[in-house]
């Protein structure tokens, strides 16, 4: 069993070092879609987080009796089974977020980060472990979300989690916001603004050249 | 126990297994939830009637779920109407009426003639909204409308004073489908046009369908136009034919004629 150095590895490595989207870049069509408010952004992760944490457990403890010729697709039945599971959950008790988020959370299902997680870790590692596996890879996800959703919603919208922190000129305000954030390309500038900056600091995240 | 693992009956067996478990997690969940979600859906779509009725203002911020019952039990009376003789049927609780299903089944629905708003199938019964003020005096009727737009069938509710001519407010609330086009068709939700309807006439002096959705800005001013949405053209005559549907004679002409004279009183 996993001593506690290895689980902090599992739990926090994906949040900087290992980062799903800034170092595998994966998962960040969902990423551009569901930032432009903090609220969306915190739902669509903890939602990805849930759905990595537990298809990871699952297919965990399977493992050893999948057959390696519709491995992919067990698991695809797994994470859409969770996936149709955390929707209809959304739609009970977050109708509004769910409403917002629409068709995001249904595409959990091709975010390569569940599938990935899923195929490169959880079929060779025992089901604790697996599923720590997940809830990191999600947190990490989660974190970058988290950052860009506070961005744009700060400065498309002037407010953080829907309460007013830059009084609007609209609404008699000063600040005037900028439109641009609040559509999905800014998401693409910011991100790649976090992967500069995590690339500056640890430049071994940089691709070799050749 | 690898070549076995990978053996053709041990992955029919696997396979068979997890779907039969997958499915039975997926319609407990479906099952259990569902009462949860309907009475989200229902809260919503009462949400949009207070707001066609100008009882509360959702873009001033979320409005509370407390709130939402407590007006809408307060001043909002759900009735059947049945489309062709336009009167009140009795027996039926407005409240779990449902027009969409009532719609699929052919006994209780019909196919238009003359379906301009692509409607396909028409429930014969409809419910509208009556809404009252704190002295009980009628200070808006609610129809539901719906039809085509440019993706999707577009859903409404269109609110009319008691004369059954003057709007005052058209809410569309529910996009089956892929939705319109946000920034473009999308704009059917912006309060700005939904603003332009206030006031407008949707009948002539002669009784005809007045009410236009144009582009043309000298019919746009007068009381029975609407300045149509820019860069979103089929949506638009998507307004326009669900009104032109919904106001004529397979749609709420024969209410609208008996409630004039007194019937909804």
């Amino acid at each position: 069993m996993a001593n506690a150095k290895e689980l902090k590895q599992v739990l926090t490595g994906p949040i900087i070092s290992n980062n799903p989207i800034a170092l595998q870049i994966l998962g960040v069509c969902s990423a551009l879609a569901v930032t432009s408010k903090l609220e969306t952004a915190l739902v669509m992760s903890i939602a990805l987080t849930a759905v990595t944490a537990f298809s990871n457990l699952f297919i965990s403890m399977i493992r050893n009796h999948i057959p390696s010729s519709v491995r992919i697709i067990v698991q695809m039945t797994i994470i859409a089974s969770l996936v149709i599971v955390v929707d209809q959950i959304l739609q009970a008790y977050a109708y509004e977020v769910s409403k917002q988020l629409s068709v995001f959370v249904g595409l959990i299902i091709t975010n390569c980060i569940v599938m990935g997680r899923a195929e490169a870790y959880a079929m060779k590692t025992p089901p604790m472990m697996s599923f720590m596996d997940g809830i990191g890879n999600g947190l990490g996800y989660g974190a970058i979300l988290m950052a860009v959703g506070f961005v744009r919603e700060l400065f498309g919208n002037g407010s953080l989690f829907g309460i007013e922190i830059l009084k609007k000129v609209s609404e008699g305000g000063w600040y005037q916001p900028n439109g641009l954030l609040l559509l999905p390309p800014s998401a693409f500038f910011l991100i790649g603004a976090l992967i500069w900056i995590i690339r500056t600091i640890k430049p071994e995240q940089v691709e070799a050249k050749g | 126990m690898a070549s076995n693992k990978d053996s053709f009956g041990r992955t029919l067996f696997i396979v068979v297994g997890l779907c039969f478990i997958c499915s039975i997690f997926v319609s407990a969940a479906a099952v259990l939830l569902r009462p949860t979600q309907e009475q989200n859906k229902l809260l919503d779509k009462q949400k949009y009637i207070l707001e066609a009725a100008g009882l509360i203002d959702t873009s001033k911020g979320n409005v509370g779920k407390e709130q939402v019952l407590n007006t809408y039990n307060k001043y909002v009376e759900a009735k059947v109407v049945n489309l062709a003789t336009g009167d009140w049927v009795q027996g039926i609780d407005a409240n779990t009426f449902d027009t969409k299903s009532e719609a699929r089944n052919p006994k209780t629905s019909f196919v238009p003639k003359n379906d301009v708003a692509s409607v396909k199938r028409v429930a014969n019964d409809q419910v509208v909204y009556l809404v009252r003020d704190d002295a009980g005096k009628l200070k808006t009727v609610i129809l539901p409308i719906h039809g085509y737009g440019l993706w999707s069938t577009m859903y409404a509710f269109l609110a009319v004073s008691p004369d059954l001519n003057t709007v005052q407010s058209l809410i569309y609330y529910d996009f089956t489908g892929s939705g319109e086009t946000p920034g473009l068709g999308g704009e059917v939700q912006n309060p700005k046009w939904i603003a332009k309807w206030t006031g407008k006439k949707l009948f002539d002096d002669q009784g005809n369908l007045a009410i236009k959705v144009t582009k043309n800005p000298a019919i746009a001013s007068s009381q029975y136009g609407v300045d149509a949405l820019s860069g979103a053209t089929l949506t638009s005559n998507g307004v326009q034919h669900s009104l032109s549907f919904w106001l004529g004679n397979e749609g709420f002409a024969r209410f609208i004629e008996k409630a004039r004279n007194g019937g909804l009183s």
